[in-house]
């Protein structure tokens, strides 16, 4: 996987829209978008609060190629609305999932491109039940026979900026490609530190909220299957490798998935920081993770037992 | 309801223990001498790694060594844990693997009956009570997504003016009022017989098909979703 990390020179995944996103992860002039912008079918809530809504309900759908594969494919867009769950969002993806699910001649992958803060509070009742559909559609394609990639590296993360999940959904997909810049949790540093005071997560501690949830220590622990450079053209390398080997979702999987993480609690459960955790892991230089550059991290990662799985 | 009287009230006869972090488990009798596994989170407890590694390994037991069995899975929970430590050693892993614990269940014939009555939220509600093949509440049922205070904090509108927005839409505001039009709580179990209504509910179809988006629709509580979710499906095969 060394290959994807010669030095890219294209579009930043963290900076790029989630149409240039599509636009160029894709194959040149491939991409169909289903209930594109032009339909209008915007959030039905949004104007109770006087905020403005988006054409496209900040996520595109549709399908297309990459390098000749077909796929299907969503787009979060972090800078509407922090990229959350609404009702239209979130049907949104469910319908592609239900599409992949039940046609056997659809395209036989699904990307996800997470960029999500995860509820969007002012559907919270339906958005968090979309996430729970987007949850139950995405198992139901696995079983299927449907691989289900998530790409982590945007602006909004992947996780609850109202301390709600969306970081299950990550959770429950077949792989997981993530950069550096991608964030993953479950609560929010901001929403811990509201909840339970800055003693337990300062989340003005950059540092400290990176090395916390950030990209590195997901792909190191196990979190994520795959680690790629802060570029689109990275991500899709490193996806296509990916499609090789991918797990099945039935009881031998959770099975494995069930011992890694009794291992984990059993391993690094008394720790109190992610270098300690790196230490106990056999990392050479524990603390200089976050500084090393992104290849020579992944040589690390690509050697430690822990993240290398197929128990997902 | 305390978790002793749901036990009486659901069941004949019971078997059940709470063990570490407010994890419910054990078997019961329903129905005409049918047994079920019991399982859930109780004790107003949040779901943090170390509870949701438990919970998921009651799950398994149960599609390893009682094929068939039906699951009813009480919840009186919290939200999420909301540590450091818990997000450090990626606690949407944890949660995740729960979910999936309790969709593989109903994928391979046990079906998965929530019984929400008490508090549940965020996190702790997607993967103990959303996940499940039906979710039924009784009174105490308290699902949340955010409570209003909070939510007036993050949306930079005054309380007063939530609460008149509230009486207009079910989407935001917590409480089973809102979660069961927009299809989340399948039913609300105010009186009879609970344990007629749970033996049916657990004698229901495994892994059944996801209907909530057409339920909020029939219930006008959520009036797009499921149109729009179909209608993606139809472009795709359109285009295919």
């Amino acid at each position: 996987m060394n290959n994807a990390f010669t030095k890219y020179r294209t579009w930043s995944w963290y900076e790029a829209t989630a149409r240039e996103r599509v636009a160029n992860l894709l194959d040149r002039g491939s991409f169909t978008e289903f209930i594109g912008p032009e339909k209008r079918e915007i959030s039905p809530h949004l104007a109770l609060f006087d905020l403005p809504e988006a054409f496209d309900d900040g996520i595109i759908v549709g399908r297309g190629t990459v390098r000749g594969r077909d796929v299907l494919l969503a787009a979060q867009e972090g800078r509407f609305m922090g990229g959350t769950f609404g009702e239209v969002h979130g049907a949104k993806l469910v319908g592609l999932l239900r599409y992949a699910r039940d046609y056997q001649d659809a395209p036989r992958v699904v990307v996800l491109l997470l960029d999500t803060g995860g509820v969007r509070l002012q559907e919270a009742n339906v958005g968090e039940l979309a996430v729970s559909e987007v949850i139950r559609a995405v198992l139901e394609a696995r079983m299927a026979g449907v691989t289900v990639i998530a790409m982590v590296g945007g602006r909004a993360g992947c996780f609850g900026g109202g301390g709600i999940v969306v970081g299950i959904v990550a959770g429950c997909c077949s792989r997981i490609v993530i950069s550096e810049q991608g964030r993953t949790s479950v609560s929010g540093p901001e929403v811990i530190e509201t909840n339970m005071g800055v003693e337990e997560f300062d989340s003005r501690d950059r540092p400290l909220v990176w090395r916390t949830t950030g990209g590195k220590t997901r792909r190191l622990l196990g979190g994520a299957d795959a680690y790629a450079e802060d570029s689109i053209d990275s991500f899709r390398d490193v996806a296509i490798s990916l499609l090789d080997r991918i797990p099945a979702f039935d009881l031998d999987t959770m099975e494995k998935e069930h011992a890694r993480l009794t291992q984990r609690l059993e391993k690094f459960g008394q720790c109190h920081d992610t270098p300690e955790i790196w230490k106990a892991m056999g990392i050479a230089e524990p603390d200089r993770i976050a500084d090393l550059s992104d290849e020579d991290f992944n040589q690390i990662a690509q050697a430690q037992k822990e993240a290398n799985h197929d128990a997902r | 309801m305390m978790l002793d009287d749901l036990l009486n009230a659901l069941f004949p006869s019971h078997d059940t223990q709470v063990e570490a972090e407010g994890i419910l488990c054990g078997t019961a009798q329903y129905g005409q001498d049918k047994t079920a596994a019991v399982v859930g989170l109780v004790n107003r407890t949040p779901l943090g790694v170390d509870g949701a590694l438990s919970l998921a390994g009651h799950v398994l037991e149960v599609i390893r060594h009682s094929p068939g069995r039906p699951i009813a899975v009480l919840i009186d929970a919290q939200s999420q844990r909301m540590r450091r430590r818990d997000e450090m050693l990626g606690l949407n892993e944890y949660l995740a693997h729960l979910t999936k614990c309790f969709v593989l269940a109903g994928q391979r014939g046990h079906r998965t009956v929530g019984v929400l009555f008490g508090r549940a939220a965020a996190g702790a509600f997607i993967a103990t009570g959303l996940v499940q093949d039906m979710l039924a509440a009784v009174p105490g049922g308290d699902p949340v997504v955010m409570d209003l205070p909070s939510m007036a904090r993050v949306t930079k509108l005054p309380q007063d003016r939530l609460e008149a927005l509230s009486k207009d839409t079910p989407v935001f505001e917590p409480g089973l009022d809102h979660a069961t039009p927009i299809g989340a709580v399948a039913e609300i179990w105010n009186d009879g017989d609970l344990a007629e209504k749970l033996a049916m509910a657990l004698d229901g179809q495994p892994g059944a098909p996801d209907r909530r988006d057409e339920i909020g629709a029939e219930r006008k509580g959520r009036l797009k979703a499921a149109a729009i979710a179909k209608r993606v499906a139809q472009e795709a095969t359109a285009h295919a």
